[in-house]
């Protein structure tokens, strides 16, 4: 494989812009990394030919002087919950599989004009439910890693696995991703990759499929923080078309970028020293704690008292949008239409809806509309909707005493295929660290932080105050610095 | 009091009427999306890909409607909440494509208002009474399934869908079908002043589910029925005529009444039954998590009550208490807001016509507006709204009149050709030569010829029957090709016949 598949985001956008390799190079690398890689399922199209042309272009700015975007000469993987003019957008669901948007997300959009081009679309859990990736109608994600000695396959996590598997497969530099309760963080520590959820708001969600809309979220996924910086730049920004879109500059967060951390405080939750936690994890955590004490941070103890509610809170606040969200998957105007001879309206929407999502997509559907159903709602929604504000203030506490917070970002390692997908709730528990920060609507983000005793990746997970993305990823850098993570899979497909 | 009751075998009934009228908010562009709302378009041409509920779309709220849902819970003095959110309600159909509509449920835009329906002996409504309106919130409507276009199919038309409309909710305050229809009419008229809705019913910018219960007169509620989507001020009366009418006989016959929805056939004017509380949708109403809190501030408040316009109640009372007209003529010339609009603009151009205020030339223009313009206007088929005559030429007939020009028979004949020719009056009189004469010696010569003429008649008027002085005038007013003042024929008549 070429030596430009090994290239981040910055590294390949400045040797572009310097005249070191051209955009076509990377991107046919690329192209041709993805294209010897399908036995990780992480794609469910690929698009060589929109790489080429982004790369194309970028290469005739360059040569006319013209200015070059954030983004320039990156090829990148677009996670196949975003809407893509002209190419299959599926939600991984089998009920829009064949469906090609006439428009183009907000998010996908600012990318391509900052001169990023699409490699494909990734592979995700149907819908962005699920933490394995084993979710898609379009088959399981293959994560690149595997334990030492052993050829059993293992989750890239999710939902954003296809996005997670390709990048530490060094398939491309960066990808899109969305976090509903850890679907970006989740899948970035599994991976050994960054990755982070900004400020709710930060990135418009509009032409994002919609899974749970006062919880989702995209963010950049790459295998830096500074990668990440630059990308999440590229992604942010006001957008009228979504209501709940921050009305805010964007900041130039790579330019400014600090890795030292004097002065700043590093809350530590109590809670989050959960029993059932794999000690490599806890032992990691002890090593971030040490890494931001070196880089100048004060470390202080907190309390951030609702953090066992969070999880149920979120698993109904979640299904119960979704069971909404989805609604508009009828058959009648688009996507799946299963119409049996002799059925009518009610009937078509039955064979449509059950032919159409994944036994997981049933699943919250069902349990988001029963918490939504009269004589229930009370003693669900509203409830957890209270559990949400009392999360949310437990965290407001917390930023008296602290800037940022440490915790992990996933109770273990990658898992095995196939281990937890007869057991919902052990699936759902892998989001236990992840969620609060979701239910809060804050920047949070996930590094590296070295390997288990079996060689995979884990992740530390950093949270941060509302807007403050800056003193999350100052926080990463840090730790990356410290952490020395090189680690990558060694290629089996 | 109402005194309206139903005749049972056992005795009277009382009706109890509360009504949730839809009325589409006027306004170029839909709720949510930037889509237009013209009525007629070509089916599912007026569609964003919003309203079509496609993946990865958002809500944006337009807040024109927020406007003129405000402006309307201003009319009807009503408390304006200035946090207020919107819910979804969910249910499946085919002509809903999200599978949810946005609604107001739990925290509506408008909260207590109420609305005055006026006295009307002959309707059964002896006199002014004041219905409770419960809130208006503002909602999106739904698409519309077209079940002609195909033998087994039905075809879908979402130019509708994601129309803004208020619904406003009114207390169980009704009491007979006229009260109804009164509400309605007056509500119609609000919305139309302050702009809000077009109220054209016929084409469904307003439409009404009627609430109907009955009772022994003194009893608490009965249950009640819903029946949807009314869509004319004779159809409500009907169905609470009938459904009163059904409830009465269920009961008396020893059944009860079930909560339900019913559905009003025109063609029959009865109701019949579509589904009952047991197969009741249950909509899992929840805050929409894609929309912020709407929030209003005091300058948007302020802006709203500034350009409200001078409403229906305040009008008649001014009408009557500064321009001096009946108290009838002001309830006709109040009551729709073009009528309103058009007699002001006559009452200002017939007072600088006349250089009088206008309080001395109301009265003219009242009478000739609803008597002489509106009888002409609809022999000729017409209505106010397309009155070949403007204001400003009925202000110049008019004028011609004060001034002793021509006298009212002629003007009645100028009216005419003004609607058939669209001619300035002025220029009517001149050409066809129809001026007044008011000279006694030509009056007193014709006078003399007539009853120099009739010496038999003269002879039977003088032994006393009186009734013969019409036909001198009659006949003097003949021979002067009806141009002459009537008041100088009459003088000069009574003086030759002693």
């Amino acid at each position: 494989m070429s030596e430009l598949t090994q290239l981040g985001v910055k590294a390949i956008r400045d040797g572009v812009a310097a005249g070191t390799f051209t955009a076509r190079e990377v991107a046919e690398a690329c192209n041709e990394a993805v294209a010897a890689a399908a036995e990780l399922n992480a794609f469910i199209v690929t698009t060589p030919e929109r790489a080429l042309e982004a790369a194309g272009r970028v290469d005739a700015d360059r040569a006319a002087g013209r200015e070059l975007g954030l983004m320039a000469g990156v090829p990148i993987g677009m996670k196949d919950l975003f809407a893509t003019r002209g190419v299959q957008t599926t939600a991984a669901s089998h009920i829009l599989e064949g469906f090609v948007p006439q428009y183009e997300s907000t998010v996908s959009s600012k990318l391509w004009d900052a001169g990023a081009g699409m490699l494909g679309k990734l592979n995700l859990d149907q819908f962005a439910m699920g933490s394995s990736n084993e979710t898609s109608y379009f088959g399981n994600v293959s994560s690149p890693w595997r334990k030492r000695g052993s050829n059993a396959a293992l989750a890239p996590g999710g939902s954003s696995g296809g996005s997670s598997a390709a990048i530490s497969a060094r398939l491309c530099p960066a990808a899109t991703g969305t976090d509903t309760g850890g679907s970006i963080r989740q899948p970035a520590a599994l991976t050994g990759i960054c990755g982070i959820k900004p400020t709710y708001g930060r990135c418009s969600r509009w032409g994002i499929v919609a899974f749970a809309s006062s919880l989702d979220q995209a963010g950049p996924m790459a295998r830096s923080v500074e990668d990440c910086a630059i990308m999440l730049e590229a992604m942010a920004g006001f957008d009228p078309k979504d209501s709940t879109s921050l009305d805010m500059p964007v900041p130039n967060w790579s330019g400014a970028l600090e890795a030292s951390l004097a002065g700043k405080r590093v809350g530590i939750p109590r809670e989050y020293r959960m029993e059932g936690t794999d000690p490599a994890i806890l032992k990691s955590w002890d090593d971030g704690i040490a890494w931001l004490k070196d880089a100048g941070a004060e470390i202080v103890d907190i309390s951030l008292p609702h953090t066992q509610y969070a999880l149920p809170a979120y698993y109904i606040i979640a299904p119960a949008e979704a069971s909404s969200n989805l609604a508009r998957y009828d058959g009648v105007r688009y996507g799946l239409r299963d119409l049996p001879a002799g059925a009518n309206l009610q009937d078509m929407y039955a064979a449509t809806r059950a032919a159409g999502f994944g036994d997981e997509v049933k699943r919250r559907v069902l349990i988001g509309t029963y918490v939504l159903s009269a004589g229930f709602y009370d003693a669900y929604y509203t409830q957890a909707q209270k559990v949400r504000a009392l999360v949310a203030r437990d965290f407001q506490e917390a930023w008296a005493k602290c800037d940022v917070i440490l915790a992990p970002t996933t109770p273990n390692a990658a898992f095995p295929l196939g281990e937890k997908l007869d057991d919902p709730l052990a699936m759902y528990l892998n989001d236990v660290f992840s969620v609060p920060a979701s239910l809060a609507g804050l920047p949070a983000m996930s590094v590296p932080a070295g390997l288990d005793a079996d060689g995979l990746p884990l992740g530390l997970q950093i949270i941060g105050k509302p807007f403050d993305e800056q003193g999350v990823l100052n926080a990463g850098l840090a730790i990356e610095q410290r952490a020395g993570f090189t680690a990558k899979p060694e290629r089996w497909w | 009091m109402s005194t309206y009751r139903i005749h049972g075998a056992t005795g009277e009934w009382e009706v109890v009427i509360g009504l949730e009228v839809h009325a589409q908010v006027t306004s170029n562009a839909k709720l949510f999306s930037g889509a237009a709302t013209a009525f007629g378009a070509e089916p599912n041409s007026q569609v964003s890909l919003v309203d079509a509920a496609m993946p990865g779309m958002l809500p944006v709220l337009n807040r024109e409607c927020i406007r003129q849902a405000v402006r309307t819970g201003m009319a009807i003095k009503a408390q304006i909440n200035r946090w207020s959110r919107f819910d979804r309600k969910n249910y499946f159909y085919a002509d809903l494509p999200q599978g949810y509509q946005i609604s107001q449920l739990y925290h509506p835009l408008v909260g207590e208002g109420s609305l005055l329906i006026d006295a009307d002996e002959k309707a059964g409504i002896p006199e002014d009474k004041v219905i409770g309106i419960e809130r208006i919130h503002v909602e999106q409507d739904a698409g519309k399934l077209m079940h002609d276009q195909h033998p087994s199919m039905s075809y879908v038309d979402l130019n509708r869908s994601g129309v803004a409309l208020m619904e406003i909710v009114s207390r169980p305050d009704m009491r007979s079908p006229a009260e109804a229809g009164a509400y309605v009419r007056k509500l119609r008229a609000i919305l139309r002043y302050v702009g809000s809705c077009d109220g054209n019913m016929e084409e469904g910018s307003m439409r009404a589910d009627v609430n109907v219960s009955v009772r022994k007169p003194g009893e608490p509620f009965g249950t009640r029925t819903e029946t949807k989507n009314v869509n004319s001020v004779r159809f409500v009366m009907q169905t609470i005529e009938h459904e009163a009418r059904r409830q009465v006989e269920v009961l008396e016959d020893g059944g009860t009444i079930v909560q339900e929805t019913r559905l009003f056939d025109p063609g029959t004017g009865t109701t019949r039954s579509m589904r009952s509380k047991e197969d009741a949708h249950d909509y899992r109403y929840f805050p929409d998590p894609d929309l912020l809190p709407l929030e209003l501030d005091q300058a948007f408040l302020d802006e709203c009550l500034a350009s409200l316009p001078e409403l229906p109640d305040a009008k008649r009372q001014r009408y009557v208490e500064q321009l001096g007209l009946s108290a009838y003529n002001a309830a006709v010339l109040t009551a729709e807001v073009e009528t309103a609009r058009w007699f002001e603009a006559l009452l200002l151009a017939s007072a600088e016509a006349q250089g009088k205020p206008p309080a001395e030339v109301a009265k003219q223009a009242a009478n000739w507006l609803l008597s002489e313009l509106a009888g002409a206007l609809n022999k000729a088929g017409h209505s106010l709204e397309d009155s070949p005559v403007s204001p400003e030429r009925g202000a110049e007939l008019l004028a011609l009149m004060g001034k002793g020009t021509i006298s009212g028979s002629i003007a009645k004949q100028v009216l005419e050709t003004m609607l058939e020719t669209g001619d300035a009056p002025g220029a009517i009189v001149e050409r066809e030569g129809l001026k007044q004469e008011s000279d006694t010696g030509a009056i007193e010569a014709a006078a003399d010829a007539v009853l120099a003429a009739n010496g038999d008649k003269v002879e039977q008027y003088r032994a006393g029957k009186q009734a013969l002085f019409g036909f001198f005038v009659g006949q003097t007013m003949k021979a002067m090709q009806g141009k002459a003042n009537p008041q100088v024929v009459n003088e000069v008549l009574k003086a030759k016949l002693g």
